[in-house]
This record gives structure tokens, sequence and C-alpha cells, in this order.
């Protein structure tokens, strides 16, 4: 219930917290009724949800840098593809081998790469995302190249699978809401203290006995999972994966959601991605200056709330504290 | 075994050198802490003060020996050092701005799983600091320079030290507020705690010190007996040669 609160509020609520949540419920509802494009842009923001969150978990909460976690969605997604449409898998066990593949190769990458810090950090990660789409693309016995592997089936259980749109939309509702659940429980816990020790000064938290380099690990490895998990959603939602699909862009996406959103908080990711995957197609009548507005949408959005959309809350708080 | 608690001691430190790639910032330093003594370490601005400080909890690399009661203290293993007793204060205090301060108190006693020995621990804190109380849900980062001190101060006693390291508590912080820190430091030494102070401004720790090493370019041009300081004359001349 705790955890719950505080993704309602991460620190104290006002209006604009309900606002907030108000207008995304409203547009869920509204989506939800109206159907048709908007639910595929909806479906898409919350599978970014769930990638962003565990973005959030190593860059927000213990103040590292990864521009690679696209490898582990990839390994998530082809391990539940190949699985799954080749081998006629069901979606569950296939997805769970790609989240073992993405715990292993994290551990293996990162326990020597986190030694690393700042830019180096950034080009280091940076090479792992290029060493994956290097291998999705000349694997070809497996991974069928540039081609992709298309004719994944829907997500489900046995003869139960999930047909329409609207019923996979409630899954992904449901997956986003257990993605920022889990990690508010985690920063909440002794673990998610250690984090945040870590991120605000590794020596300090040296002094006090944690074992800085140990944590590091460990929350390179739980946004690793949560990369995975929103890979392998990707792959049954869309039925299609190949090497674009979890290329750069998607690296540059997710960084866009979790600064927009507002990093280090647990719900950012998901106000983030929402807005991120909305604000495109609500620039749609500007026709051929439909990317300039986007850009502008982005550049004031960051002046006004620098600590993201998350912040906008104390933002007014300090706001009427001042004037008041 | 050795009853006479001044001749016994708590940390002493032998040969102790440490370098930022070609220079070096300590040079063979000796020097020991008595049990329940609390020493301070003066010295001007990069003399090599919190270096000295980061080298005794193994935070850099560095050559010779530190040994805490006849134990080794590990080298580059700041969490052994923790786990001995030997908690460090760091400059700038150290406290996690985004945390609350009840979240900070904890991380003080993170090696600590037994619930009612935390709770203990969190009691005594907050009767030594009651400032501190009034404010466990606020953010770190919201509390004033002297509140965050204390914080900083109760969250190493969170951990029950043996010996306290502070890396110039008084940085940035009104005379007032010093002086009420200073205070808190001279009882928590009476009631048996040992204490190495590291300090720019002399006169504030000489009154509370039973002893006092000079540092200078990295290495320790003197040992001071408080008591024999009549002047701030003299101090000078021990600063300046």
């Amino acid at each position: 219930m705790n955890s719950l609160i505080s993704i309602w509020a991460d620190r104290r609520a006002n209006w604009v917290t309900f606002a907030l949540w108000g207008l995304a419920t409203a547009f869920v509802a509204y989506v939800f009724v109206a159907g048709g494009y908007l639910i595929t842009v909806l479906q898409f923001a919350l599978i970014y949800t769930v990638l962003v969150t565990g973005l959030n978990v190593f860059m927000g909460f213990t103040g590292q840098v990864s521009f690679g976690h696209n490898a582990f969605a990839a390994i998530g997604g082809y391990s539940s593809a190949v699985l799954a449409a080749t081998y006629g898998w069901e979606p569950l066990p296939a997805g769970l081998v790609g989240l073992a593949g993405s715990l292993i190769v994290a551990f293996i990458i990162g326990y020597p790469v986190l030694r690393l810090r700042g830019h180096y950090l950034a080009m280091a990660t940076l090479a792992i995302g290029l060493i994956v789409y290097e291998v999705a693309v000349q694997w070809q016995s497996v991974t069928q190249g540039y081609m992709g592997i298309s004719g994944i089936p829907p997500i489900g259980i046995g003869r139960w699978s999930i047909m329409s749109d609207r019923g996979l939309l409630a899954f992904l509702l449901l997956a986003a809401a257990l993605a920022l659940l889990s990690a508010a429980g985690i920063r909440r816990s002794r673990l998610g203290r250690a984090f945040v020790a870590a991120a605000g000064s590794e020596d300090a938290a040296r002094a006090l006995g944690i074992d800085v380099a140990r944590y590091k690990l460990i929350a390179f490895m739980i946004s690793a999972a949560y990369a995975s998990i929103a890979g392998s959603l990707f792959a049954y939602t869309v039925g299609f994966v190949s090497p674009e699909v979890f290329g750069l862009q998607m690296v540059v996406l997710a960084f866009t959601m979790l600064y927009v959103g507002g990093l280090g908080t647990v719900t950012g990711p998901a106000l983030g991605a929402i807005i991120i995957s909305v604000l495109p197609e609500s620039f749609r009548a500007f026709k051929d200056y439909q990317d300039l507005a986007y850009g502008a949408a982005l550049i004031v959005i960051l002046i006004y709330a620098p600590r993201g959309l998350a912040s906008l809350p104390d933002l007014w708080g300090k706001w009427r504290r001042r004037t008041a | 075994m050795n009853v006479d608690t001044t001749n016994a001691r708590i940390l002493s430190v032998e040969g102790l050198s440490a370098r930022y790639g070609h220079v070096e910032a300590l040079r063979r330093i000796n020097l020991h802490v008595g049990e329940g003594e609390l020493i301070a370490i003066l010295g001007p601005n990069g003399a090599g003060k919190s270096t000295l400080m980061k080298a005794i909890m193994g935070l850099v690399q560095t050559e010779g020996r530190v040994t805490f009661r006849s134990t080794d203290v590990p080298r580059r293993d700041p969490a052994a050092a923790a786990a001995l007793g030997i908690v460090l204060v760091p400059e700038g205090r150290g406290i996690f701005a985004p945390m609350t301060v009840a979240e900070n108190l904890e991380l003080g006693a993170y090696l600590v799983s037994d619930r009612h020995e935390f709770a203990r621990r969190h009691g005594r804190v907050l009767r030594l600091f009651p400032r501190l109380k009034e404010r466990l849900a606020q953010t770190a980062g919201s509390l004033s320079g002297g509140e965050q001190q204390m914080l900083a101060v109760g969250r190493a006693l969170m951990a029950e030290p043996k010996i306290l390291l502070l890396d110039e508590p008084s940085l940035g912080l009104a005379p007032r507020i010093i002086e009420e820190i200073l205070q808190k430091l001279g009882e928590l030494n009476k009631a048996g705690l040992s204490i190495v102070l590291v300090e720019q401004k002399a006169p504030l720790v000489l009154k509370l010190a039973r002893r006092a090493y000079l540092l200078s370019l990295g290495t320790i041009v003197a040992e001071i007996d408080p008591a024999t300081i009549k002047s701030h004359n003299e101090l000078a001349h021990f600063y300046l040669g």
C-alpha cells in the first residue's frame, strides 16, 4: 500500500499531482473507448514505460549512465521471437529464457564495465548496444539478419491468447503498472537506499560500509531485466522484430522519456513515455513542421520543468510558497 | 595486557604515503590515537588533511600501515574499515540530499540487521541531536548547513564507531553552530569515543583536543600539546615556521 501511495505522489501531493494523473487516466480511458490508431500509440508508450522504468533504476536511482540498454531489450525480444516463432515455444517460457540470458550478459559485461564512470561508462555501454545490433544483423541462421523475424504469436498461456487490441492494451497497462509498483518498492527498500547512496556520494557510501561496486552491478542487472521484459513485450505485441527495432533510435527515445518524465522519480518514466509517444502524433496537423513543433515542445518542457514532468507538483508548491 | 588506557592505542599509522598521479599528497605519516583520546589534525589548505582521513579509511591508494587495536586495517576496503569501527564524516558532510533524514540515518547503520539494536542507536542519536527528530521526514537537502552537519555526525554514530574521523566539520557554518557541534563532540569523547578532528581553524579545537598534529605539505611537522600553546602568536609560529 505504501508503494502505491508513493506512485501517486513522489513527495507531497497537491492538485497538480492529481491533475497529471487525472489527465493520464482520462487519456487512457479515451483511447480505450475511441480505439483505432491511438491504441497502438498507447501500447508503445506502455512497453516503453517498462523499459524506461528499468533504465531509471540504473540512471536515476543509482546515478550511473547507460546508452546500451537496447542490447537487453534485443536479447529479450529476439529470444522470445526465435523460441516462439521458430520453435513454437509458449510465450512465457520463451520470455523467461530471454530474461535469464539478459541477466547473465548483464553480469558478465557489468562486472568489468561498471568500474568506469561518467562519459567512459556511457561509451562502453554504447558499445554493448552496437555489438548486440551487429550480432542480430550477422547471425542470419537464427535472426534472419535485416529481414527480421515475423509471425510471432500473441501473448497468452496455452490455448488462451490475447487477440484483441483492447485486450492487449489492458494487459500492457497491467505490465506497466507492475513495473512502476516494483520500482517504487525497490526505491523504498534497503536495496534502493543503497542505490541512492551510491548515486549521492560513492566515497560517503563506502565509508558507511556500503559495497558500492556490488550495488552498481545489482542495479545494472535489475535494469537489464526490465529492458529484457520490455523487449519480449514488444515482440509479442507487434509480432515482428528486426535489428532496427532495437537500434539507437530506441536509446534516444528512452533517454528523452526519462529526462522529460523526471530522472530518479518513480512516476517519471510513465509520464515521459506517454507524453513522448503522444506529442509527435498531436503535431500531425503541422505536416512538414511536425518535427520542429515536437522539438520546440521538448525544449519548452525542459526549460520550465528541468527535473521533468514528475517535478511539476514540487514546482507548483514552491511557486505558491513564494507568492503567498 | 596493558590496562593503562592512556597508553593503549586504538589507531596507529606508520609510514603512510599517498599520491595522486605524480603528486605526493602524503609522505610517510606516523601518528597514533590513544583509547578515548580526542586528537586534532591542523594545517593550512592543501596540507593533505582530507587525504589523510581518506587514506586511513582506505578510500585512496596508499603505502604504509594502519593498525586498529593491533589488527591491520585492510587497504582499499573502506567497508572493512567501517566494520572494524572506523567511521568517517567526510569533508562537505557527504549526506544524501534526495533522501529523507530518516533514510540517511538508516544508511549509517547499514551493516546492522537487528531491529532492537537499530532502534537503540536511533534513539541515542536523536537524543543527542533533538533537532533531527523534528526533521525525520524532510529531505536532507532541505536542511540548514548546521543541521546537515548534525545529520552527518548522527549518521556516522548510527554505525556505532569505536573511532570517529571528522573532516572539517566547521566548514561553512556559523560560529554559534560550530560551538554547538564541537560541544556535542566533547560530550561523545567524555563518554569514551575516540575522535580524530581535522580542522583549519585551530583555536576552535585546541580547547577540546588532548594532542594535535600539525600537517604541512603532506608531512607532520609538529606534535603540539594544546596546554602549552599560550597565544595565537605561538600557533602562528608553528604554521609559518
